[in-house]
């Protein structure tokens, strides 16, 4: 009894990592909500730019490739730490941050190129609101998951992340699958259908 | 115990202010939300009471029109995410770990942090009275007529940005819960060995984690609408306003089920307790407890029904929502078998549990009768809704509570409520909300329409009006009356003991109130009912004592190491509560609102990176 519950539980599975399952579980409400106001809406708007007047598939293809690629390594960083290898979770962990942050790099652009040459800004049209409204909300979850990855790189030099603490990192890379996984999802409904929808 | 976290000692002392403010203990944090909740369901019933005087004879003018909508949108959203909701959490925080036979929920700090963000959610809410206007458009709030132009002034802000917050504090209480419950029971206490309360709070839970976000969308897209002029609502642009409306039921109604679940797992221990039998039909009770959660998703439109979904779309959700009546009846029957044969002691717990099934069955079957889509377009808007839903709400959720007050109040404070003070507050209360409510039925089928700050004398709705009136005095006697007890008993109440009733969960095994620590040691369970097995067992009483589990219990709880408290969840709600105040007061060009919110978020990550450095106990000193 002397650790406290946290190591004994009813389960088997550590409540930390039950807690993200589950909060997962809301998050796809959220996002679920969004991507289908943005559906409900696709069409709908009265005046343009259209989804195949602004989307660019080439540059988003790179984009998505690029997240896609940050689970990858974070897989890798997680194997690391469970290995015991810090100083190669340390360089995996700071890949996954920089393939975050490249996406968002690359997200600003796109915002950027959508509002000066396309015309298109939150305010213009309903597909306008829709779009930044979703895509915005899912940037925000992956700049959130960049600052937990940093956070982790972090800790690491503190001397916290130990192999028997690899669950921080588990539960760092569920969500940051997830967020992924969510984008999947949105280049599909967003993206794809735009501009080869009809 | 020097151990720094950043810039701040680390608080160790358990007493005081400082140690309410810093505490992690579940029944502490139970106490607060409880006292917090109860303050807000007063000042609720103090928006009802005025309303009823305001509508007590034809043409009265005793609050503008303009007050008049404010009055009846934040009675609404007061009664229910400020009391009824709340008061359900306090049940949670105090009841759940020790029914389970745990030391504390999965995430103390979390669970502070709950609280902390309800408390500054619930302020946020409620300080547009003083801040230029309340929301003023109901507590559904229907786009366009919330929109930008349809609805200056910041009124809506506060609507917004209120539910956002305490949508945080409720997500976040539920999936703590959620973790506690599956993860945390007692050796022994399989699903099927839950106490019923266990069951509603989880399935509750899970409704809350799922429901919160869909409105949580729709918050975030009426306040681009409004102040950054995007179009979610906006008709003009191509927007279907009748989205708002899914968005807020698809929420919504299984809101409902978060409002009456609990009320109707607080029974399911009452009525056996008082019964001196096994709740009758546990499994079934726990499937139909379930089932209204799955299917709680499957009726929203039945609020929509005079929208013109078309004939399909309102057959199929009068379908499902007559269906949903027969979980709920399946319950009832339960519960009455429960009492059936049993030698009932009517306590004021007990009266309250009856009293709930009495006018719950009532409330129920005027729900049913809005589930018969041709006949809800009678009834919209008028007062017959209202009744219903006092009925389930205030007739269902508040007398249950009522009756889980009186039924643990004394684990809690160790005192036990008068019984005396409490069946007078029970039956003045039970008379009370039967005068007040029932003759609304009369009035909306006479075509009263709700939400009216006035009507003409000559309609014929003069007597019933007059009527509610009166039973709504009688409702704050009631009140009044506990208000008394509460008081009266903390100080001269009979001490309670451990088991003044006679239980049967694990709660009852342990001191009232409960050490810190709650069990010397954990508890295992062999059953259902796990405490009455261990004072019953073979069908004989067993001295109190003199089981296995008690033996180790001169222990004292020496060496069992608990949550330290900690500052940070407090951080962390303060930076939420400072950035819901910056995007209320936003204007559109203008910066300062932005600059409120993003020194909000700051501090709300001070508090949480704060949170995650410092460990969740700290080392003993011994």
């Amino acid at each position: 009894m002397e650790h406290g519950p946290e190591h004994e539980t009813t389960t088997g599975i550590d409540h930390r990592k039950m807690l993200i399952w589950v909060f997962l579980g809301s998050e796809c409400m959220f996002f679920g909500s969004l991507i289908a106001t943005y559906l409900i809406y696709y069409g709908e708007s009265v005046s343009g730019p259209t989804p195949a007047d602004v989307l660019d598939i080439p540059t988003t293809t790179v984009s998505t490739f690029v997240l896609l690629m940050s689970s990858f390594s974070m897989v890798m960083a997680y194997s690391n730490i469970r290995k015991g290898n810090v100083r190669n979770f340390r360089v995996w962990i700071m890949c996954t941050a920089i393939l975050g942050a490249t996406f968002l790099g690359f997200q600003f652009f796109e915002f950027r190129e959508f509002a000066i040459h396309g015309h298109l800004t939150p305010r213009t049209n309903l597909f306008g609101s829709t779009f930044f409204t979703l895509t915005g909300f899912h940037g925000a979850h992956v700049t959130v998951g960049v600052v937990w990855l940093i956070s982790l790189f972090g800790y690491s030099f503190k001397g916290d992340l130990t192999p028997q603490e690899g669950l921080s990192v588990d539960i760092a890379a569920l969500y940051w699958h997830f967020v992924d996984i969510v984008w999947i999802v949105i280049f599909t409904a967003v993206y794809l259908i735009g501009v080869f929808g009809k | 115990m020097a151990t720094t976290t950043g810039v701040l000692q680390r608080p160790t002392s358990t007493t005081g202010l400082w140690g309410w403010i810093t505490t992690v203990d579940h029944k502490k944090i139970g106490a607060l939300y409880g006292v917090t909740a109860f303050i807000f369901f007063l000042i609720g019933g103090v928006e009802a009471t005025v309303m009823r005087l305001q509508l007590h004879r034809p043409e009265f003018d005793l609050v503008s029109p303009e007050v008049f909508s404010q009055l009846f949108t934040m009675h609404a959203l007061t009664m229910i995410f400020l009391a009824v909701m709340p008061l359900s959490a306090a049940f949670f925080n105090l009841v759940v770990p020790l029914m389970i036979g745990a030391r504390d929920v999965a995430f103390p700090r979390l669970n502070a942090f709950s609280y902390w963000v309800f408390l500054f959610g619930a302020i946020l809410l409620q300080s547009g009275w003083l801040l230029g206007g309340s929301p003023n458009a109901g507590w559904f709030a229907y786009a366009p007529l919330t929109g930008p132009g349809a609805n200056p002034g910041n009124g809506m802000e506060f609507y917004l940005l209120g539910l956002a917050v305490l949508g945080v504090s409720s997500v976040a209480a539920a999936l703590n819960f959620i973790v506690t419950i599956i993860n945390m029971r007692a050796p022994g206490m399989t699903l099927m060995r839950m106490p019923v309360f266990i069951w509603m709070t989880l399935v509750t839970s899970f409704l809350l984690i799922t429901a919160f976000p869909v409105i949580t969308v729709g918050l975030i897209e009426l306040y681009f609408d409004r102040e950054f002029g995007m179009n979610f609502f906006n008709v003009n642009a191509g927007a279907d306003v009748v989205l708002w409306q899914h968005l807020f039921w698809v929420f919504g109604h299984p809101e409902v089920y978060i409002l009456i679940l609990p009320a109707m797992g607080i029974v399911s221990e009452v009525l056996p307790t008082f019964s001196r039998k096994p709740l009758f039909g546990y499994p079934i009770i726990v499937l139909s407890g379930i089932t209204i959660g799955f299917m709680g998703w499957a009726v929203w439109s039945h609020h929509m029904f005079t929208v013109g979904l078309g004939p399909v779309a309102n057959s199929v959700f009068a379908i499902t929502t007559m269906a949903i009546a027969i979980p709920t009846g399946i319950k009832i029957f339960n519960w009455i078998g429960t009492m059936w044969g049993g030698s009932i002691r009517l306590s004021t717990s007990m009266l309250y549990a009856v009293g709930f099934i009495f006018v719950f069955i009532v409330g129920g079957l005027s729900g049913v009768m809005h589930s018969i889509a041709p006949s809800d377009a009678q009834q919209q808007d008028t007062y017959f809704i209202v009744a219903h839903i006092h009925y389930v709400l205030f007739g269902g959720s508040i007398f249950a509570v009522f009756s889980g007050i009186y039924y643990w109040f004394p684990k809690a404070t160790g005192k036990l409520l008068n019984e005396g003070i409490g069946k007078l507050n029970f039956w003045v209360t039970f008379i009370g909300f039967n005068v007040a409510f029932f003759p609304m039925h009369f009035l909306g089928m006479d075509g009263m329409p709700r939400r009216q700050p006035t009507y003409e004398s000559n309609m014929g709705w003069d007597l019933w009006n007059m009527v509610a009136t009166g039973g709504t005095l009688i409702i704050v006697l009631g009140v009044l009356i506990f208000l008394h007890n509460f008081f009266w008993s903390l100080r001269k109440g009979e001490r309670a003991g451990a088991d003044p009733w006679d239980g049967r969960t694990l709660e009852w095994s342990i001191a009232s109130p409960p050490p810190e620590y709650n069990f010397a040691t954990i508890p295992t369970v062999h059953g259902r009912d796990a405490f009455w097995d261990q004072k019953y067992a073979n069908g004989h009483a067993v001295p109190q004592g003199a089981s296995d589990d008690e033996e180790h219990e001169d222990d004292e709880g020496h060496g069992i190491h608990m949550p330290s408290p900690s500052y940070w969840p407090l951080v962390a709600a303060v930076g939420l509560a400072v950035a819901g105040y910056g995007m209320v007061f936003h204007e559109p060009g203008q910066v300062a609102g932005a600059i409120v919110a993003i020194v909000g978020a700051a501090i709300t990550m001070v508090g949480v990176y704060a949170w995650a450095m410092e460990p969740a106990s700290e080392p003993s000193e011994h």
